[in-house]
């Protein structure tokens, strides 16, 4: 129920906006967010974007537990 | 940067690997740790990906309330089933509710037996049915935790046609951790919380918890290695002796949430106390529409008489308890003999989400 998935922003007009499900294109509402653009990933939830996906904080967390545990296993 | 690349780093099986041994050797430090997730795709992530069997044996994760359809109390689907009698009436539904057993019946025996009942993915599909068929009543079931919560109330702030209404059944998931706190049933050393309710609704709301029960809580993500960093996390905060609210998610969660969407919530909704199956009232956990929204409120609308003195479950199912982090599915005497997908005794065993019906597809729930 709470199954949200990413989709690329493709165009945006108002409230609604056309995503691409890894091949598959709907429309969707997204008058839940600002400032979507065509590029953005989005959360889909019941045909609702929920939030815009930052993948740099994505990388950033993936970089630092990495580094934490690289680190830890040269204390060992 | 294509998200595809992104997300494979979160499917790293090194990194897993890894982060498998951090939690073992976090392990050593603690004496027993029992950490609790609420949210039905984690269980999912956690059952198929293996996880329970890749921790240590003194750490175990638990599932508890995180499926609103179990929750749902079979009063709120008595109402939604009269409604669907109805001779003018429509009522409209997510497909994981569709199956799900009620005091006499589900809503799908009640559509085979005449009642006018239609699956739809979101509520924006029901609002489309109620503009196609002016000359009906449709009513929307809407339940679902404040993931879904927001769409009900944009869509209801967008001024929906006339002939539409809902039969509110929203749950609020804060309140269900407090309120497994103040049960005391089972030992709770930490919360994996739900990364989409928390996409909505931020880090906020769970920290005065956090200061009060001084028990840590980690907002993790749906990949195997996000539920796998939640659970080091966790451990980490259990050795330093530290509570707080700290987000794994960090893709989706921000610390004040999606605001706008909360300012849709806050429009129309007031949060009131609210049955949950399985686990009784809880204060302040689910939302009745505030005045100047009352007239889309089916049950008022046309005058349903809801019974809530209806039992919550069927003699002999366990579901409560699974919901209540008590116990595994393979507790019950029930599992995959008399209750199967195929013929669901509890609610638990219908939907994707429920504990049961993971457990039965995709394997054993218990830790080896
Ligand atoms: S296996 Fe079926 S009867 Fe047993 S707890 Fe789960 S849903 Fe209830």
């Amino acid at each position: 129920m709470c199954l949200a998935i990413p989709a690329k922003v493709l165009e945006v007009s108002g409230d609604t906006a056309i995503v691409d499900f890894g091949g598959v294109k709907r429309e969707i509402c997204i008058a839940l967010l600002e400032n979507v653009k065509p590029g953005d990933y989005v959360l889909v939830h019941t045909g609702f974007a929920i939030q815009v996906i930052d993948e740099e904080e994505a990388m950033e967390t993936l970089r630092l537990w990495e580094e934490l545990l690289s680190s830890q296993q040269v204390e060992v | 940067m294509e998200l595809e690349k992104v997300l494979r780093g979160y499917r790293s099986a090194e990194l897993a690997k890894k982060v498998v041994e951090h939690i073992n050797a976090l392990a050593k430090e603690v004496e027993e740790a029992n950490i609790v997730h609420v949210c039905g795709t984690h269980e999912y992530t956690i059952v198929k990906s293996g996880i329970r069997s890749l921790l240590p044996p003194n750490v175990e994760v638990r599932s508890g309330p995180g499926c609103p359809v179990c929750v749902c109390p079979p009063s709120d689907i008595d109402a939604a089933i009269e409604l669907a009698f109805r001779p003018n009436v429509v009522v409209t539904t997510f497909g994981d509710m569709y199956r799900v057993p009620s005091t006499k019946y589900s809503l799908a025996e009640a559509a085979a037996k005449g009642a006018s009942v239609r699956v739809v993915y979101g509520i924006g599909d029901a609002v489309e049915l109620a503009k196609k068929m002016p000359d009906k009543e449709v009513v929307h079931f809407a339940i679902g935790f404040e993931t879904t919560a927001p769409s009900t109330a944009y869509v209801l702030s967008a001024d929906p046609p006339p002939n539409f209404s809902i039969v509110p059944s929203h749950r609020l998931i804060p309140p269900a951790i407090e309120h497994l706190l103040n049960l005391g049933e089972a030992r709770i050393d930490g919360f994996i919380l739900p990364g989409h309710v928390s996409t909505i609704i931020g880090a906020k709301p769970y920290r005065p918890i956090s200061q009060k029960y001084r028990v840590p809580q980690v907002i993790a993500g749906f990949e195997p290695l996000d539920v796998l960093i939640g659970v080091a996390m966790l451990l980490q905060q259990v050795v330093e002796g530290r509570s707080e609210v700290e987000i794994e998610y960090t893709r989706s969660v921000r610390e004040e949430g999606n605001v706008r969407a909360q300012q849709f919530m806050e429009k129309i909704f007031e949060p009131v106390e609210a049955g949950w199956r399985g686990i009784g009232k809880i204060p302040k956990s689910g939302y009745r529409l505030r005045s100047g929204y009352e007239q889309y409120n089916a049950i008022s609308r046309f005058e349903v008489e809801v019974d809530e003195s209806a039992p919550d479950t069927k003699p002999g199912c366990r579901c409560g308890e699974i919901l209540r982090g008590l116990c595994y599915p393979q507790d019950c005497p029930l599992f995959g003999k008399i209750c199967t997908p195929r013929s669901p005794w509890g609610p638990c065993m219908v939907s994707s989400e429920g504990a049961c019906f993971i457990a039965y597809r995709y394997g054993k729930s218990v830790k080896l």
